[in-house]
């Protein structure tokens, strides 16, 4: 199986201050599900930050979809952007916007043309369960649904990578297992997931997934599933 | 559960697509009108207000450059101090014959006596008042060698006559008016650069209102001319909607004075006035102000996002 990430002695520092993260060297498999842990402070927002292209390495070498994403042309970012879906851990829902529009945003920015974007759109908030709340914005929705909306948002583009920030972290149990399973799906269908967690209940949760832990800036590697990717069939 | 059944050919899509995000009607909610300042098309409709008066006066101004030009060039006026009537006429039908010569008019003693009106009073109808005898000349070619062809038969025949060119002494006054007309020009050029200062701070204080929007649009994948495309549309509309505000509010102002110009029935103001393309260029302003201002904010937005990731 191929890999969709690999990262190779990165190093990440924000202005002058110590590096955030430290010599980090992992591989992350096509269609496989990782969760990544760690105490707050530790590196996961940064980690996955250079991940969706939102930070540069200040060293190392970053390979995604098999090209270098380090000196990767800025004119480029867009394309790479769009095969990735974003959880953000604050959910960044564009305020004025409707559920709606919020989640059919990436098919905009990508040119879809209105007539196929409905459906899609309608199909995902039935996913999240939020089809009666289509028109209202995301102050009136509770942090539960804002993040459900944030959900449908990273998905509807059916991304080959989905990287999500603690995403089960403003919702009740049975949400968290719903998303889960919905990541889950995801997953079955091929996508490379890797989520944020604090939560270690969740891990039990889907059999199939390795786990990364990161602390103090390192990433640590407790089933070797990073150095030696699994190779998981794609159902 | 059902997995959703999307599209999946998004990334290979470009922002030159058809149908992209900023061409259709979601893309103008993107950027939240709610918090829109009207300020811009306020200051807009000064800035065309402006600019319109100062290229309404540019344009009536080189009319009235033109107008003297035509009616200046080839023109000359022959003075005859002391002569008698016949002399003047025989001076008269000697200019008739010369080739050069257009049209000759002596010009009546009553029309000289109501020019001298205002220093002289009714002692300019004294017939033992001596006048100088004045004769108008238009001639075919205003270059200097028909003149001074014409001035040197005159004086051959008549030594006492005084041969003026009307260019010559009323040159101080286009020059005037051309200057004016420059300076009208300038106005013009400072607006269009004033306005293209306003959009650029204009547009980076949008950048900055609306930063969180935009950085959420990058993460999902937009380029900087989809982000650059939504701040040309609300400036182009708001330059296009207070400079259509501003520009009939001068437009109005000039025919005014065009009408007070009219009523001042002097044959210097008499060329100052304009013509229906200088009323279509003053109308077409505020499109061009709003192209202009595309451009600026475009080239702005596009500049200050090349900063971030």
């Amino acid at each position: 199986m191929a890999n969709i990430v690999q990262f190779e002695n990165v190093g990440l520092r924000y202005g002058t201050g110590p590096e955030t993260l430290s010599d980090v060297s992992f591989t992350l498999a096509t269609g496989a599900f990782y969760f990544l842990t760690g105490a707050s402070g530790a590196g996961k927002t940064s980690l996955l930050k250079l991940l969706y292209l939102a930070q540069r390495p200040t060293r190392g070498t970053i390979r995604l979809f098999g090209e270098d994403a380090v000196t990767l042309p800025r004119s480029r970012l867009p394309g790479f952007r769009r095969r990735i879906g974003v959880v953000f851990q604050d959910f960044r829902l564009v305020p004025h916007l409707s559920a709606w529009d919020n989640i059919a945003l990436p098919l905009r920015l990508s040119g879809v043309p209105e007539a196929d974007i409905e459906a899609p759109v309608r199909e995902m908030l039935a996913w999240v369960g939020l089809s009666g709340r289509a028109r209202s914005k995301p102050p009136t929705l509770s942090g539960g649904e804002q993040q459900r909306i944030a959900i449908a948002r990273a998905v509807i583009g059916r991304p080959e990578m989905l990287v999500a920030d603690e995403p089960t972290g403003n919702v009740d149990p049975d949400m968290a297992e719903r998303l889960l399973h919905l990541f889950d799906s995801l997953n079955r269908l091929g996508t490379t997931v890797v989520v944020a967690t604090h939560d270690f209940d969740l891990l039990s949760r889907i059999p199939n997934a390795h786990m990364m832990r990161i602390e103090g800036g390192r990433v640590l590697d407790p089933t070797g599933s990073l150095r030696f990717p699994p190779g998981r069939p794609q159902s | 559960m059902s997995a959703p059944a999307i599209t999946n050919d998004v990334a290979d899509r470009t922002e030159d697509d058809p149908a992209t995000l900023l061409g259709i009607s979601a893309g103008k909610r993107l950027l939240d009108d709610s918090r829109r300042a009207r300020a811009m098309s306020w200051v807009m409709a000064v800035m065309l207000f402006l600019t319109v008066l100062a290229g309404a006066l540019g344009l009536g101004t080189m009319g009235a450059a033109r107008s003297l030009d035509r009616q200046l060039a080839g023109r000359l006026t022959v003075q005859l101090v002391g002569a008698r009537d016949d002399a003047v006429s025989a001076l008269a039908d000697r200019l008739r014959a010369m080739p050069e010569v257009g049209a000759v008019r002596p010009v009546p003693r009553a029309e000289l006596a109501r020019l001298l009106e205002p220093w002289l009073g009714d002692a300019g109808l004294d017939a033992d008042l001596p006048m100088p005898a004045m004769i108008d000349v238009d001639l075919h070619d205003p270059g200097d060698a028909a003149f001074d062809a014409v001035a040197g038969r005159v004086r051959a025949a008549a030594p006492q006559a005084r041969v003026d060119r009307n260019a010559a002494w009323l040159a101080p006054v286009r020059s005037f008016v051309v200057s004016l007309a420059w300076l009208a020009g300038g106005l013009v050029l400072l607006m269009a650069g004033a306005t293209t200062a306003i959009v650029l701070l204009t547009a980076r204080a949008g950048l900055d209102t609306h930063r969180d929007t935009i950085e959420v649009l990058h993460m999902l994948g937009s380029t900087d001319i989809q982000v650059a495309r939504l701040f040309q549309r609300r400036i182009a509309l708001d330059t296009l909607i207070g400079g259509a505000v501003g520009t009939v509010c001068a437009l109005a102002t000039v025919a005014v004075i065009g009408t007070r110009i009219a009523d001042l029935d002097s044959a210097l103001t008499s060329g100052i006035g304009l013509s229906a393309v200088d009323w279509a260029l003053l109308a077409g302003l505020p499109l061009l102000f709003a192209l202009l201002a595309m451009a600026a904010a475009r080239i702005a937005v596009v500049r200050a996002l090349r900063q971030v990731l």
